[in-house]
């Protein structure tokens, strides 16, 4: 492969990554596929008249990413990859929609986030898929849904109360996030909210996504202090999450204890990091160059005690949880994907690593305190609703430990440097795995050192088809528990 | 079974007993103090590192429907002109009242930002059920609002609920900056509320657009014909935060 070779978070400059033609680039990244690299980016980019493709694809077991693009021209065809390899269906479909190059003989080239009914400005709007038959029916929902959750429309294809098919369409948060990276590029720390503001329960994860690509671009190098308490935060915002979505879990299934008890435990670490840094959900606690809150000692005693009555108290409720019978009726075999499946349409995060991928940025890719403290990588096989739910569990008190020993490993300093100027005509791929899964970040410098490209590809994009595949052959009264197992994000995937 | 009695023992009683009293840890970021013959002359650094757009100088002005509440103003200014106290009950019945100038207090905003009004509490005094439609929304204000319902705050004891079916609501709550593929969803659900209808813009984002104001995948016609009736302002605002203005709202 005559691809560049590059590291996370390692900035390269622009004319050090190799172009290929189509063909070229079309072939190695099949062979890349076939050899079990991993997909990590397919992004454009439009320069001028020219449309330059960015692929980027990952040897997890290495810690190797491999660089390489292709440029072609507004109009352009070439052959579809999708008909060979399944994750890239959704990357080809975004670079259409955004950049006009055709992947001819894609099996469903069908909008992304742009075939809205009443709001597109094509004279047809998009037509769902139709299954036919006697006694088959359509059950549609949302955009807007019964809770107090994002909106995103759903059409199921059912035969009495099975599911055959669930086509998801998104596109409904769309508000332009790339587009106003570029509009205010002069502006860090209005980026930096805006870097937040892609997907509002994964604040840290995409901030510091954000911060590391701009400390990389312009040669920062933070404190071990400030790297720390990135980490800590991530952990925290990993732990919030899970223990909410375990609370949301036995609430679908009418366990109205763990419903509680859950919930109490999210609110008790969330307000720690509501002590830590003003907000609940983490804002403001990440700068470029650092952090922008220290951790008192009275902090970290605060922080230590939150954790110790999270440890013990969840370990109680998870094991009345996960050993009540009407609770592993629905759990159980309930929306399963297999590994097979998993790895042929690129998942990541928790929902690949219960179909038994293993899978974790924080350990394959590593970065700031997860380059002292490796992390091991927790896989679970039946990729059911169970495996979701326990995986939760199980990288909660992960998380826990790992945030123990990071306070032990702290020391003294300053949490923030000062910010630089980046470098001009560069390009640096931020990964980090979230509590969702692996977020990747790219930007693209031009050559005054301003952004001049910048792709945020939340790990909802590579897991809402798993959704979808989920649910097949499932009751239709076991897609909320199949989706809530998931958890995606609208927001994110919609930018 | 024991287990479970054990659960049910350590879990205690988690809800805040007097929401009305309810304080927030020192560290929040909440109303906003501005002192303005602290501000040297020339001075426009705040202006300059707000992201949202929300300060005005000459005179100095917070606007708490466009701040994101991100403390940079605060942490920039060397003599201490705008700083953020902790009180969280920011809800206001009009636009204007989020607007705070130098030497606002918190008590005066707080006592005349809601208006109570009589046929209000009259009719939504004892129930209120409310649709929640998120319009391009991050899932942060989405996030808070369920949490006015959990057991810590647990908003239900006063009869205000989140419904599912816009039919069965008495008012609409919008979350987001409103997109413009969210747009025809957001009317549809708000005409198919019947009357009468109350409604309340949530975070910075519905209130102003927050920092997508500038986005062009926006589309904010719905509050040029819709006259809001409640404003919670935040990123995201505190279910606190909510809960009490819809209380003071409805006379409670």
């Amino acid at each position: 492969m005559s691809w560049a070779e590059i590291k996370n978070l390692q900035s390269i400059s622009l004319k050090d990554i190799p172009e290929l033609s189509f063909s070229e680039l079309r072939s190695q990244l099949l062979d890349g596929i076939s050899s079990g690299k991993r997909l990590v980016q397919f992004f454009g980019e439009k320069i001028n008249d020219d449309i330059i493709l960015y692929t980027i694809l990952a040897d997890d077991e290495r810690s190797k990413l491999f660089i390489a693009l292709s440029k072609s021209k507004e109009g352009d065809v070439y052959k579809s990859l999708t008909s060979s390899a399944k994750t890239f269906h959704l990357f080809e479909r975004e670079f259409y929609e955004q950049y006009g190059v055709k992947p001819e003989g894609h099996p469903w080239l069908k909008p992304v986030r742009k075939g809205i009914a009443g709001v597109s400005s094509e004279e047809t709007p998009y037509e769902f898929f139709k299954m036919s038959g006697e006694e088959v029916h359509e059950v549609g929902v949302g955009p807007i849904h019964a809770g107090i959750i994002e909106p995103g429309h759903f059409r199921f294809s059912c035969h009495g109360e099975v599911i055959h098919n669930l086509e998801i369409e998104l596109g409904f948060q769309h508000r332009g996030i790339e587009n106003l990276f570029l509009k205010n590029k002069s502006n860090p720390i209005y980026l930096l909210k805006l870097a937040e503001s892609i997907a509002g329960d994964t604040v840290i994860g995409h901030a510091g996504a954000f911060a590391r690509a701009m400390e990389s671009l312009a040669g920062i190098n933070i404190s071990r202090r400030a790297m720390i308490i990135r980490t800590i935060a991530l952990e925290m915002e990993r732990i919030g999450i899970h223990l909410g979505d375990l609370s949301a879990l036995s609430g679908d299934v009418a366990y109205t204890t763990g419903n509680a008890v859950f919930g109490a435990l999210r609110t008790k670490i969330i307000n720690t990091t509501l002590a830590i840094c003003g907000s609940r959900f983490g804002r403001g606690l990440i700068a470029a160059g650092g952090v922008n809150f220290d951790l008192s000692s009275n902090l970290i005693n605060e922080i230590i005690k939150t954790l110790n009555k999270i440890d013990e108290d969840a370990e109680l409720a998870a094991g009345v949880l996960f050993s009540s019978a009407s609770v592993l009726a629905r759990f159980e075999k309930t929306g399963i994907i297999t590994r097979d499946t998993a790895r042929e349409i690129g998942l990541v995060g928790p929902a690949a690593r219960s179909s038994g991928v293993s899978i974790d940025v924080r350990s394959d890719h590593p970065y700031e305190g997860f380059m002292l403290l490796p992390v091991y990588k927790l896989t679970l096989n039946t990729g059911d609703v169970f495996a979701r739910a326990y995986i939760r569990y199980i990288e909660i008190t992960q998380s826990i430990k790992i945030i123990k020993e990071l306070i032990n490993l702290l020391g003294e300093g300053e949490v923030i440097v000062q910010n630089k100027k980046i470098f001009p005509e560069q390009f640096v791929i931020s990964m980090s795995e979230g509590w969702r899964g692996e977020i990747s970040h790219c930007a693209v410098t031009d050559n005054k050192g301003q952004l001049r490209k910048y792709k945020i590809k939340d790990p909802s994009f590579n897991n809402w088809l798993a959704v979808a595949l989920a649910v097949r052959k499932n009751g239709i009264s076991d897609f909320p528990l199949v989706n809530k197992s998931y958890n995606l994000s609208y927001s994110g995937f919609d930018l | 079974m024991f287990d479970l009695l054990k659960l049910r023992f350590r879990h205690g009683c988690q809800a805040i007993r007097d929401i009305q009293h309810a304080e927030v840890i020192s560290t929040y970021r909440g109303f906003p103090v501005i002192d303005e013959s602290k501000c040297s002359d020339n001075c426009s650094e705040c202006k300059n590192v707000c992201p949202a757009s929300a300060i005005d100088i000459n005179p100095l002005r917070l606007d708490l429907g466009k701040c994101t509440f991100c403390g940079e103003c605060e942490s920039v200014c060397k003599s201490g002109a705008i700083k953020f106290s902790s009180q969280h009950k920011l809800g206001a019945s009009s636009r204007e009242s989020l607007i705070i100038s130098s030497g606002k207090i918190f008590e005066e905003y707080d006592s005349t930002a809601v208006q109570t009004k009589k046929e209000i509490e009259k009719v939504f005094g004892r129930s209120l059920k409310l649709r929640q439609v998120s319009a391009g929304g991050c899932n942060g204000c989405e996030l808070e609002l369920a949490a006015a319902s959990n057991v810590n705050f647990d908003m239900g004891r006063f009869g205000i609920d989140f419904v599912a079916s816009p039919r069965h609501a008495d008012g609409i709550v919008i979350t987001g900056p409103i997109s413009k593929n969210m747009a025809p969803a957001l009317m549809d659900a708000f005409k198919s509320i019947s009357e009468p209808k109350i409604i309340i813009a949530v975070g910075a984002c519905a209130i102003s657009g927050g920092i997508f104001y500038e986005s062009l995948e926006l589309n904010r016609i719905f509050f040029n014909e819709i006259k809001v009736d409640l404003y919670i302002p935040g990123c995201p605002p505190h279910p606190l935060t909510f809960i009490n203005a819809v209380l003071k709202f409805i006379g409670k």
